[in-house]
């Protein structure tokens, strides 16, 4: 794989960069998707990241992404240098930094679509206060009434807590809604609001991206040993497309966390 | 497959297959240009029979309203008609399915899938394209696309009816055919993706010796272009599916305003707050370069063989070249023109406005240089030559009536009526598709080693002519009178009813068109087994394609080809023959 006089690169790595060009589209919309949300967004009615979504576990999984960019990268240039053991080593970190991400990620989720608003018809009294919405985790439902535990009131001082962890105190009692003083029910999934709509289509997405990248790195660990016998340049190259990709969705996170958990 | 040995500047060497490949591997899935080329090319062209077809129908519910569709229309199922007699909801699923099936499914994929692959890699002296197996994979991918959108006809409710433009909220809270749409459609852009990646590295990376950029043909220049648009301008719809996707199966809000309110019930399923605008910045950020994409291929196709056909070189060829790559520049920013009467600002419409007129400029340029190439040139009317002349006024046509399209107070009055339908049709039917028969009659020779018959060529290219100005150009006049798009009978409203004679002549010149294009079908399917015989340069042309052997084998060139001109050398002066071949140099 000779790389080209004018562009100076071999064929496949052209192809990587022109993709990844597409796919810088594909995130862009997404992104103007958010700006056009947001702007439109009824004022007050856009929450702040970090008060819905938790700002700690995804710092966690940055410094996680970032460093599997590095082992990435150290992969790559150690099969450069020939040396494929250290390599694959390295390869094997990068898979299992990418897959705790996406274990962080789960519980992220799980925790979004455990937990439930109610919106209702006639306000009822919660915590001193008539409400229209109730936030909580449900209990047993049927089709006269729904229950629900809720949320404790959030903090006084404004660095406000995820609402499911409750920290003080068991949890309030269970209050039975009827359903016909409900127009809805939904979890903190998509459907909730446009903000956790684009929250988790563009998580999602970067996610499903995350898989593909995996999918192909755990490819190159397996076959990697007998590709190293009978094509190590080749195979060198393909590792340095990999990282190419794999920079990109990293790059992606980069601006996604900011974005979406702290402005 | 065995690995490809190192070649000089990135490309494959010779391929080394063990045994010869089986039925499947050669005629299936293989991964040769050619063969993809002639998979997309013949699945295409059955995509636009299809849809020409559901047009049939449509124009008989315009011509004779309520009245019951002759042969057919007993087996028009429950969604579309009642007794024969189409309904409205299945005029609207016909008329969303002609659109996308015509451009998704069948002009784009034969422009580029079937043109682009099976030329492209020829043109440039390459064994085959970049990445072989990515080629295959584009083609299944448009597949199986291809028959999740057919599918969508057998869905509960019937096909998508939200028009090729699937708008929101109407499209989000349509029947499941339109979830089969947006499917169909991810499944579509992934293909358009993938192929575009490929022609875009093999264009600037596998070219023969010799063939500096420019010294390309016109028509390698025009894919190329081509496929940068796909490459940048279709993401943001395969987001846009995906958010409509989400909208429609996960209740998201990205398109559902608040308060919604569906046929007397509040969707407060919804909780609102997204925007229908939304919906229609990310399609027509892909929709408009996407119409580019129509037209590049048949404007390169037009230019190979206006080339050759003149015996002289195209006049401006920097010009050319220069606009077309200006003018792939401009599309990404016109896109809100189709938009005017969203209750944009003016300040916005001023803008798109100004663009929208800026870019014609390079499409005139275009034109223009294809028009002087014919001054004092010697031309032959060959079947391919009438229709790439054909090209050129209906092209004109359909351009300057986007004028006042593009143009906001006149725009105020023709938007969303025949007008628009008589512009677009303009440029792409007897614009586009008549490069692409162009394309059809010309490379017949190189992909099957005969000729088409050249009466049946002509036989056909008349009353095609005739017939599809009958269809398109009264639109004009009825548009103009106010008659409205996607209006399932006419002749409710009074400027309708009078206009309606219009529509009858549209409808009666739709169907005779049908009947010109059998002398073509026939003259296809028998040329490959009984057309002529011919040499491998039966056009004395001057492109490299025309040097390798027809058909082409595996690998293509014997030996590979080295470049010592441009791609126009034709009536040189002091040499023998009035064409001298891009791969031999000129004699001293």
């Amino acid at each position: 794989m000779e790389p080209h006089p004018i562009t100076g690169m071999y064929n496949g790595k052209f192809g990587i960069w022109l993709f990844l060009a597409s796919e810088v589209m594909l995130f862009g919309a997404l992104f103007s998707t958010y700006v056009l949300l947001r702007v439109g967004a009824e004022p007050g009615t856009w929450p702040r990241g970090d008060s819905i979504l938790n700002v700690p576990l995804a710092t966690f999984n940055t410094i996680v992404l970032i460093t599997s960019s590095v082992t990435m990268v150290m992969s790559w240039a150690s099969v450069k240098m020939h040396d494929f053991a250290k390599g694959r080593l390295y390869l094997t970190l990068t898979f299992l930094l990418a897959a705790t991400f996406l274990v962080v990620k789960y519980f992220e989720y799980k925790a979004k679509l455990t937990h439930h608003q109610v919106e209702l018809v006639q306000p009822v009294t919660l915590h001193g206060h008539d409400v229209l919405k109730i936030t909580g985790h449900l209990g047993e439902q049927t089709d006269e009434f729904v229950m629900i535990a809720p949320d404790p009131p959030p903090e006084p001082d404004e660095h406000s807590s995820e609402p499911t962890r409750s920290s003080h105190g068991g949890h309030p009692e269970e209050m039975r809604i009827e359903r016909s003083n409900i127009t809805r029910v939904t979890d903190f999934g998509p459907r909730h609001s446009t903000f956790l709509a684009i929250y988790f289509t563009l998580t999602g997405l970067h996610g499903l991206h995350i898989v593909g990248g995996m999918v192909v790195i755990l490819y190159f660990m397996i076959t990697g040993a007998s590709a190293w016998q009978t094509m190590p340049e080749k195979y060198t190259n393909r590792i340095e497309c990999t990282g190419l990709y794999w920079h990109f969705v990293d790059l992606v996170w980069i601006f996604l966390f900011p974005v979406l958990y702290l402005l | 497959m065995s690995e490809h040995g190192h070649g000089p500047q990135g490309r494959h060497g010779h391929d080394h297959h063990g045994d010869e490949p089986g039925f499947w591997q050669k005629y299936v899935f293989s991964v040769d240009h050619k063969v993809i080329g002639i998979q997309y090319t013949i699945t295409s062209l059955l995509f636009l029979f299809f849809g020409f077809c559901l047009m049939m129908i449509m124009r008989w519910q315009l011509a004779y309203p309520n009245s019951v569709v002759p042969v057919i229309g007993k087996y028009l199922g429950g969604a579309m008609a009642s007794g024969g007699v189409l309904v409205g909801d299945g005029y609207n699923a016909l008329g969303a399915m002609h659109g996308t099936i015509m451009v998704f499914l069948g002009i784009v994929p034969l422009g580029v899938g079937g043109f682009g692959n099976f030329v492209l890699p020829l043109q440039i002296g390459a064994p085959d394209m970049a990445f072989p197996r990515l080629n295959m994979a584009s083609y299944w991918v448009y597949f199986l696309g291809g028959v999740v959108m057919l599918g969508s006809f057998f869905a509960p409710g019937g096909a998508a009816a939200s028009g090729w433009t699937s708008y929101t909220p109407l499209a989000v809270t349509a029947l499941s055919g339109q979830t089969w749409w947006l499917f169909g459609m991810v499944l579509l852009i992934t293909s358009s993706l993938l192929g575009s990646v490929n022609f875009i590295v093999t264009t600037v990376q596998l070219r023969a010796r010799g063939l500096s950029f420019f010294r390309l043909p016109f028509f390698v220049w025009a894919q190329f272009v081509t496929a940068f648009l796909l490459l940048l301008a279709f993401p943001p719809l395969e987001a846009a599916g995906v958010l409509q996707l989400m909208d429609r199966l996960a209740g998201t809000s990205f398109f559902m305003p608040s308060g919604l309110v569906v046929s007397g019930v509040p969707q407060t399923q919804y909780s609102g707050g997204g925007s229908p605008l939304l919906w229609q910045h990310l399609f027509w950020f892909l929709a408009h370069p996407e119409v580019y994409v129509l037209i590049l291929p048949a404007m390169g196709i037009v230019a190979e063989v206006i080339a050759n056909n003149t015996r002289k070189p195209l006049w401006g060829y920097k010009s050319l070249v220069y606009s077309v790559v200006f003018l792939g520049f401009m599309s990404f920013v016109v896109w809100a023109h189709h938009m005017f009467m969203t209750g944009m600002g003016t300040a916005l419409s001023t803008f798109f406005q100004a663009t929208t007129m800026i870019i014609s400029v390079p499409s005139v340029i275009i034109l223009t240089c294809l028009i002087i190439s014919l001054y004092r040139a010697s031309i032959r009317y060959t079947v391919p030559m009438l229709f790439a002349l054909a090209f050129l006024p209906m092209f004109a046509i359909g351009g300057l009536t986007g004028l006042p399209l593009g143009l906001t107070a006149s725009d105020i009055h023709l938007h969303d009526t025949y007008y628009v339908i008589g512009h677009f049709h303009y440029v792409v039917a007897p614009g586009t598709i008549f490069g692409l028969f162009a394309g059809i009659y010309y490379w017949f020779p190189k992909v099957t080693g005969r000729k088409m018959s050249d009466l049946l060529g002509k036989i056909h290219f008349w009353p095609s002519f005739i017939f599809i100005n009958g269809i398109f150009f009264p639109m004009f006049f009825s548009g103009m009178a106010g008659v409205l798009r996607r209006q399932f009978d006419q002749t409710e409203q009074i400027h309708g009813a009078a206009a309606h004679g219009l529509t009858v002549m549209s409808s009666w010149s739709a169907w005779l068109l049908a009947v010109a294009q059998i002398p073509f079908i026939f003259n296809f399917f028998w040329s490959i087994w009984k057309g002529r015989k011919v040499t491998d340069n039966p056009w004395e042309a001057t492109t490299l394609e025309w040097s390798a052997p027809s058909p082409p084998p595996h690998g293509n060139f014997a030996t590979v080809p080295v470049v010592y001109c441009g791609p126009y050398e034709y009536s040189v002066p002091g040499q023998k023959t009035d064409f001298c071949p891009q791969h031999v140099a000129l004699e001293a």
